[in-house]
Parts: structure tokens; sequence; C-alpha cells
């Protein structure tokens, strides 16, 4: 794990490197770069520190084959009591391939009775969707979901 | 003119989950879209989202240009007292919109 955010850093530096140079240059015809896994990991580093990202107790429902990439119904629920000593602070959900990697972060708590969120999603290619639960004591959850999108969103011109 | 969509249940018992769902009318314009000019379209997304239940945050979230227009979303709660639930969407460009339901406990 260490070896890998090691490798993956000197990629994303040189990534971050050349988008830089590619905003400085007055030619607008490129278009948005996408999100790379490196930044994928830098935006989950953000979310998580240091902290070990464990793998199960988070459920993401999210269509495996996605017609229309502007609106991808997606349900993220946790595993939990919900109780005032037992529960899910947080829910923050990432992607791979859009043009940044964040899609929302959803701050809930013990009230919830149920840790579960809805909402809809904009899905710039076929890419892995990944969402991160933090619970009440500090530790972290995820599940990732491969997505294939027919038709995608987000960068297509306006006319 | 923006408008909201609420669905919270007019009766609960006190002690049950009931599920709360809020649609906002936005554009959500990423800010990753060109004109047929090649001229960048400025970003213009709903970027913060809070419920209060009786003045007491429930639920928030942030949201980025990755969440779809009319951004719909939908959590629970645990129904305590009769009261008021109010809705807030903070965004670009000044963007702010507030809605409120009631509810009744039994």
């Amino acid at each position: 794990m260490q070896d890998l955010t090691s490798s993956t850093r000197r990629g994303f530096l040189g990534l971050a490197g050349s988008a830089a140079l590619c905003g400085a240059v007055p030619i607008v015809t490129v278009r948005p770069a996408q999100a790379t896994p490196a930044m994928l990991a830098s935006a989950i580093r953000n979310v998580v520190g240091e902290a070990e990202v464990h793998t199960g107790k988070v459920k993401l429902d999210i269509p495996p084959l996605v017609e229309n990439g502007n609106t991808v119904p997606m349900t993220v629920s946790v595993t939990s009591p919900m109780t005032e000593s037992d529960y899910v602070k947080s829910i923050h959900v990432f992607n791979e391939k859009n043009p940044q990697p964040n899609i929302g972060n959803f701050y809930l708590g013990p009230q919830a009775g149920r840790a579960q969120v809805s909402t809809r999603i904009r899905l710039a290619d076929s890419q892995k969707v990944t969402a991160i639960a933090q619970l009440s004591d500090g530790s972290f959850w995820s599940t990732s979901v491969d997505v294939v999108v027919t038709l995608a969103a987000c960068t297509e011109e306006v006319l | 003119m923006p408008s909201a969509l609420i669905n919270v249940p007019k009766n609960a018992k006190r002690g049950d989950v009931i599920e709360i769902k809020a649609l906002m009318s936005h554009i959500m314009e990423t800010g990753y879209r060109r004109t047929a000019a090649g001229d960048l379209v400025p970003r213009d997304i709903i970027t913060s989202f809070t419920c209060r239940y009786n003045g007491t945050e429930i639920f928030r979230a942030d949201f980025f240009p990755a969440i779809a227009a009319n951004p719909f979303i939908s959590f629970f709660t645990i129904a305590k007292d009769s009261g008021k639930f109010e809705f807030e969407w903070i965004g670009d460009k000044g963007f702010s919109e507030t809605a409120s339901a009631s509810i009744l406990i039994e």
C-alpha cells in the first residue's frame, strides 16, 4: 500500500504539472483532462488522511449499465446500528474518470436512524465509482462498483 | 425561477425512521462544457444542501459538478417531535433557496 501511494505520487505530480501547463496556454481546444486513478487516490487521501480504508460495510447501488451518463441514480447504504455510540458520520462518493474525482459528501449522524443516501449523479465515461463511509469510531469503510456508460455526460458541446 | 420539491411524511409515530426527499430545480452547469464558439461555460452549481429539524441540523451534503441537474437527495431521520423541517440550498453566483415542510407526530 505504501509503495503504491509513493509510486503514483510521482505520476500525479507529473500530471498536475502538465495540467497546469495546459491551463497556462491560451489555446483552449483541448477537452478537460480526465481525473486519473492518481487523482482519485489523492482525493480519497484528502478525506481519510493517513487512516486505513477497510473494504466492506458499504453498499453502492448503481446500475451496472447506464445509457445516459447525465443522470445516474445512485444509493449508498452502510451497515450500522446508528446508535449514539456507533453511527455513520459521513459518506463520500468518488469517481475515476470525470473531470473531477469528487461526486458528493454527505454528513449524517445518529439521528438519521438509517445510514442511506440517494441522489443522481453524472458519469463522463465508463468507470469505477467508489463510496467511503466514516464511522463514529473514526474507521473508514469502502466499496467500489464498475459502471458502463454509453452516453457520456459533462463534456458535450452547448449549442 | 428556482423551485423545490419536498417529500416529508405528514404524520409519523415517535421513533419511526422516515425518509425525506428533496429536489431543487437547478442547471448544475459543470464548468467543463463549451459553447459552439469554444468558450468555456462558467461553473454554476449548488455546492451545499442542509436540512434542519426543529432548528437542529440533521443532514448536510456538499455537491460537486458530478451531481446531476436538478439535484435530488433522499435521506433518513428518526421522527422525534412535531415541527418543521427546513431545507437550504446554497450555490454559485449567490444562489440561495430555502423550503420547509411540517410533520405531525402522533
